[in-house]
């Protein structure tokens, strides 16, 4: 799952490679922080990497393949997303890979990881934090 | 507010699917009915108010009620069209400029899902082509936490639905008309976790008009009419949690129905325990279970005991949703809002037949909810 060496990112400007790869996000002048970093924003933000670990702040399961404009690979296989909230920063929805819907529980640490979308782009996601 | 302003005629057309049938003509059944309800014509009436989300607009129904000359404003707002119909509605007569005028809403809609595109709500399009960008993921999430911090369990998820299509099947108007036991709900295919496939509403068809006549004018036509006691509209506050979100700010804001809700019993000078029944919005089952309290109907956690007891069972001793709510009716967004004022004018009423609230209810409050974050409610008196 971690295998996304060679894959292009779904978008420019989403994360940086690293290592570690981090999110990107901006921080308006009052201090509160947004994810992604808008290409038009309204305001001027400062561009900062955001945290590579949080806490699961809620969760869900897509089991239905999406209309477009989703576009993953076929069969459409179900999948796990959820918001995690970096601390001191900001809550980010993504993906949740690298564990099961009946093991997730509100508050525990994940961690940022960069997987394959299909054959040809990489995504963000986070999983359980894995002690070294 | 300045005038008192009432309804005093209400018609619907039958909600679901009705094949050949365009959204608007299902807006113009209703509006006849209506008008015949309040026992006036066309020609008497001195400003309208209404649209729909994809059935178009709504002033190209003088074409078929009649080229009276009249003011007709479009509304075109999401989920709450039809709040926003009755609220120009109200204000005309509020402010003087009219006596009788109408509002409003019908709408037709594509099976399955409603599929955005990014570009329309300012999002990337990874958002949307990585598969997060999709409405019954926002609920579900929102649920999810709610459950966990407050202890509601997956079985009241199931009662909201079971008592959906039990009251649906008692109401005329309603697109299901069938029991669903909570066995079947609980174990049918799930859709996003913990939503089953029974739990959530369908986009579907309907239309709903509502006549609303100065102080004056009912006291002229004797009419059987109930008052607007409060509207209040919101849209949402800094930091709040809705639909389409790719990060959230921490801690988290605000919420609109909140807002709304402590406006409109303010305006109105009463509180949740004056409210004799309740249309709130129940897009899914966690919606309506949230929904009771953040109109503060109760406190967090305590609908597990709601729904264990039946209190908000039409016998109870809060009716909410008492014509199947949006799980039993579907949801044509243009509609839905005024079909809750709707539900409500016929129980003040006595009118709602086999579902008819018991002990004379004086007091009703609906509650419409939708995106992007944004929440209208009414309260009605008898």
């Amino acid at each position: 799952m971690d295998d996304a060496q060679g894959l292009s990112p779904i978008a420019a400007g989403l994360w940086d490679a690293g290592p570690p790869p981090r999110l990107i996000g901006g921080r308006k002048a009052n201090g509160e922080i947004v994810f992604p970093l808008p290409d038009e924003p309204a305001e001027p933000l400062e561009r900062i990497e955001l945290a590579t670990t949080g806490t699961l702040w809620s969760w869900t399961s897509q089991e239905f393949q999406p209309k477009p404009p989703f576009v993953g690979p076929e069969p459409f296989e179900p999948f796990l997303l959820g918001y995690i909230e970096l601390p001191n920063e900001v809550i980010v929805e993504s993906r949740i890979v690298g564990t099961s819907i009946d093991r997730l529980t509100l508050g525990m640490p994940m961690q940022l990881v960069i997987i394959p979308f299909d054959d040809r782009r990489s995504t963000y996601a986070f999983r359980p934090e894995q002690r070294a | 507010m300045s005038e008192k302003v009432h309804i005093i005629g209400a018609g619907i057309h039958a909600f679901g699917r009705t094949e050949g049938r365009s959204g608007r003509a299902q807006g113009v059944f209703a509006l006849r009915q209506a008008l015949a309800d309040a026992g006036i014509e066309w020609a008497d009436i001195g400003f309208a108010s209404g649209g729909s989300v994809a059935a178009g607009s709504a002033d190209i129904m003088v074409n078929d009620l009649g080229l009276t000359s009249l003011p007709f404003i479009n509304v075109h707002n999401g989920c709450a069209t039809g709040g926003s119909a009755l609220t120009a509605a109200h204000n005309a007569i509020a402010s003087g400029m009219c006596d009788v005028a109408v509002a409003v809403g019908f709408d037709k809609h594509e099976r399955g899902a409603f599929n955005a595109k990014p570009s329309g709500y300012g999002l990337p399009e990874w958002y949307g082509e990585t598969g997060m960008m999709l409405t019954t993921q926002f609920f579900a999430l929102k649920i999810q936490r709610y459950m966990q911090l407050h202890g509601i369990s997956r079985e009241t998820l199931g009662r909201v639905a079971e008592k959906a299509f039990r009251n649906g099947a008692l109401c005329d108007h309603a697109w299901r008309r069938s029991p669903v036991d909570l066995d079947t709900i609980l174990h049918a295919p799930m859709v996003n976790d913990p939503l089953t496939k029974y739990m959530f509403c369908s986009p579907a068809e309907g239309g709903v008009a509502l006549v609303l006549a100065s102080e004056k004018k009912l006291r002229e036509l004797g009419s059987d009419g109930v008052r607007i006691d409060s509207i209040a509209f919101r849209t949402r506050p800094e930091g709040s949690f809705e639909v389409f979100a790719p990060s959230i700010r921490t801690p988290p804001g605000g919420k609109p129905t909140v807002l709304a809700s402590q406006a409109a019993f303010e305006q109105a000078g009463i509180g949740p325990g004056d409210v004799d029944v309740a249309q709130l919005q129940d897009t899914e089952s966690g919606a309506e279970i949230m929904h009771m309290a953040e109109n503060g109907f109760c406190a967090d956690g305590e609908q597990e005991e709601w729904f264990a007891n039946g209190w908000s069972e039409i016998g109870g001793r809060l009716p909410i949703n008492t014509d199947g709510g949006c799980l039993a009716c579907g949801e044509p967004v243009g509609a839905s809002g005024l079909r809750q004022v709707y539900e409500n004018v016929q129980q003040l009423r006595g009118r709602a037949g086999a579902r008819q609230v018991p002990r004379d209810p004086k007091v009703g409050y609906s509650h419409v909810y939708g995106a992007p974050g944004l929440s209208a409610v009414a309260i009605l008196s008898r």
